[in-house]
């Protein structure tokens, strides 16, 4: 995130151009915007407003909604009483605070333990199976010379990426529901149907089946670009060197990717606890709570669902203040690898 | 991800006949491109075949899907009676209307949105540049919580109320940053020329940057308008009124809790429509729209995906 705050060409900043016209915001020397030190704070504010107040509505929604609810979080102090009033705010403030009670409560809550096993299951099974899965992907389709044979691959393989989950879910439905295609093939041929989108047992293996049909394909641009990046030179001089189809990949291709890959490990990882809320949150009742209950969920499920705010804002707090800890950690064991993370050292 | 360098491919576009290979690969066995093929072609059927049975039993009659025992694999008669019911007034057709209507007006206001605060920060050295970005950036590490969100959108009286579908994830900072990492790569020289010719800074990113700028608009448009088109949980959050429900909440009464839509529900038990078309057009409706925008936008995904995504 390093930025030069030098004019990009001092022979700009040296020939400050007058403009003729009296615009408003016209106050010469400008173009190459020097940074603090060259102009006093007031004529860069003079110079530089059309710019801040184009950043204006963003960052008010910004501070909003991302900023403001961040003090929500005190119903977790609370026991929180949303029948006071209509408006939260009011409610907040005439509710009892509780000090850690709703922590101390959700503790010794099962619900919230099988909520966090099922949350790690869900985490290391999609890691096993979908992660590998693009990489793959973008192997073959950059083995492939073709440029009409790759298009129309990577068109149809996107597609998914732009379907809405409730859509993705409504289709395995139809294809492994109980009136599936496939319930409906085994009928046919006189086997009894089977329901896969209900049962507990298979649960973790049917969400990573649903993220690899719908992101699995989109998940290969990246390294896509990262191979078309890789010197046919480096190729070339390995062939010279009777190195073989595989060997080229062992020894080019695949070290071209790792900085990638070790990116998106350290973005997964630091994003671990968040397992696809929307999707597993759609098929929860379907399932049961038993395998279907991830942390998002169980917050979804106390707070909006059985109205204790308080509890479920815990929970939620829980979740916010570990997911911060691991972003910081994978971030950390990125730069320990001597990759680059997601911020730079 | 500075590594990742957007590339234009080396090789010529050429739209038949086997491209050139370079001299020093080895010619693929036939066994190897066999093999090839055959994935790519699994992979591609995967998406592709359960698409296709949802769209073929969406057009048949209520006799085909009957003879078939479901859905039907091999269409036979085509008819649009599904689709004729289903947007001949009604629950469906509003839902549709509801949601054409949030994702013009949603994509349209992000777009505003994030197109001026990406150009605001895309100038080096402007006053302030670097505390807003990293206003914007820390939001991409933590999230207020779903519950405190909740509370904030109800306190604000946007409950019930089609704003509470769009301003809470009206911007995406991500976008944000992709469409500065553009705007930063617009020579400076060209913006200082029109500067000089007497432009403001509202009137350089409408002349000059953005119509230079046309391959990531349209991209990011596309990822807000899918967004909008898609969204379906702060609906069933902040929304409590049935009627005004979008696309997606219906899609979910109708299809995953198998539901018949409101007033169609006799022409099913009478057996002139067949419920199961009835969720196969909703299906196809909801993915209509994306199936066909998506790929004019394509080539220029890899440019929306990587370049100057978080630059400094």
């Amino acid at each position: 995130m390093s930025h030069s705050t030098v004019p990009r060409s001092s022979a700009e900043a040296s020939m400050p151009v007058k403009t003729p016209v009296a615009s408003p915001d016209a106050t010469g020397a400008r173009e190459a915007r020097p940074g603090p030190g060259k102009l006093g704070f007031r004529l860069r504010f003079r110079r530089d407003r059309a710019l801040i107040l184009m950043t204006l509505p963003a960052i008010v929604l910004v501070l909003v909604f991302n900023y403001l609810p961040i003090l929500g979080n005190v119903v977790a102090f609370q026991d929180y009483d949303p029948y006071v009033s209509d408006n939260g705010i009011v409610s907040i403030l005439h509710s009892p605070f509780v000090g850690l009670e709703n922590f101390q409560e959700i503790f010794g809550d099962s619900a919230f333990w099988n909520a966090v096993q099922n949350t790690f299951v869900l985490f290391f099974v999609q890691l096993l199976l979908f992660f590998p899965i693009p990489i793959l992907l973008a192997l073959l389709i950059n083995s492939v010379l073709r440029p009409r044979v790759r298009a129309v691959a990577q068109a149809v393989l996107y597609l998914p990426h732009f379907f809405s989950w409730v859509l993705v879910i409504a289709v395995f439905q139809q294809m492994f529901g109980g009136a599936g295609m496939l319930s409906q093939l085994l009928r046919q041929h006189g086997y009894n149907g089977i329901d896969i989108m209900t049962d507990p047992n298979t649960f973790p293996f049917l969400v990573t089946a649903q993220s690899v049909w719908k992101d699995a394909g989109w998940g290969i641009i990246v390294f896509l670009a990262a191979l078309a990046s890789v010197s046919q030179d480096l190729y070339e001089a390995a062939a010279m060197d009777g190195a073989g189809r595989w060997r080229r990949m062992w020894h080019v291709t695949l070290p071209a990717l790792r900085p990638v890959i070790a990116l998106l490990l350290v973005l997964r990882v630091g994003d671990a606890l968040t397992v696809g809320f929307e999707q597993i949150l759609l098929q929860r009742d379907a399932v049961g709570p038993d395998a279907g209950e991830i942390l998002d969920t169980f917050v979804w499920w106390n707070g909006v669902h059985n109205q204790d705010f308080g509890y479920a804002a815990a929970a939620g707090l829980i979740k916010g203040v570990v997911s911060i800890g691991l972003v910081l950690a994978a971030n950390k064991v990125a730069h320990l690898l001597g990759e680059q993370g997601v911020y730079k050292k | 991800m500075t590594t990742v360098v957007d590339k234009p491919a080396s090789k010529p576009f050429r739209w038949v006949s086997a491209p050139e290979r370079p001299a020093w690969e080895e010619e693929p066995s036939k066994a190897g491109l066999a093999g090839k093929g055959l994935v790519l072609t699994f992979a591609c059927l995967a998406v592709l075949f359960p698409l296709w049975i949802v769209m073929v039993t969406s057009l048949s009659s209520r006799k085909t899907i009957d003879e078939a025992g479901g859905l039907v694999i091999v269409p036979k008669g085509l008819t649009f009676i599904a689709y004729k019911e289903l947007l001949s007034g009604g629950q469906v057709t509003r839902a549709t209307v509801i949601s054409i209507l949030i994702t013009l007006v949603g994509t349209l206001f992000s777009m505003t949105v994030s197109v001026l605060c990406a150009y605001g920060l895309s100038r080096s050295g402007s006053l302030g540049h670097r505390w807003i970005l990293m206003t914007l950036l820390a939001t991409m590490f933590f999230s207020a919580g779903l519950i405190p969100t909740y509370l904030l959108v109800q306190s604000l009286g946007l409950t019930d109320t089609y704003l509470a579908l769009i301003l809470p994830s009206a911007i995406s900072v991500f976008n944000i940053l992709v469409l500065r990492g553009f705007f930063t790569e617009i020579s400076q020289e060209l913006i200082d020329s029109a500067r000089i010719d007497g432009a403001g800074d509202f009137r350089i990113l409408w002349t000059i940057v953005m119509p230079l700028s046309r391959a990531v608009l349209a991209v990011i448009t596309l990822f807000y308008a899918v967004g909008y088109w898609s969204a379906w949980f702060n609906a069933s959050l902040y929304l409590n009124d049935q009627d005004k429900m979008p696309l997606q909440n219906v899609m979910i009464q109708l299809v995953q809790r198998q539901q018949q839509p409101v007033g169609l529900g006799q022409a099913i038990r009478t057996g002139q429509l067949s419920g199961l078309a009835i969720q196969m057009a909703v299906m196809v409706m909801a993915l209509l729209p994306v199936a066909v925008l998506s790929p004019f936008v394509q080539r220029h995904f890899k440019k929306g995906m990587l370049t100057g995504a978080v630059k400094g």
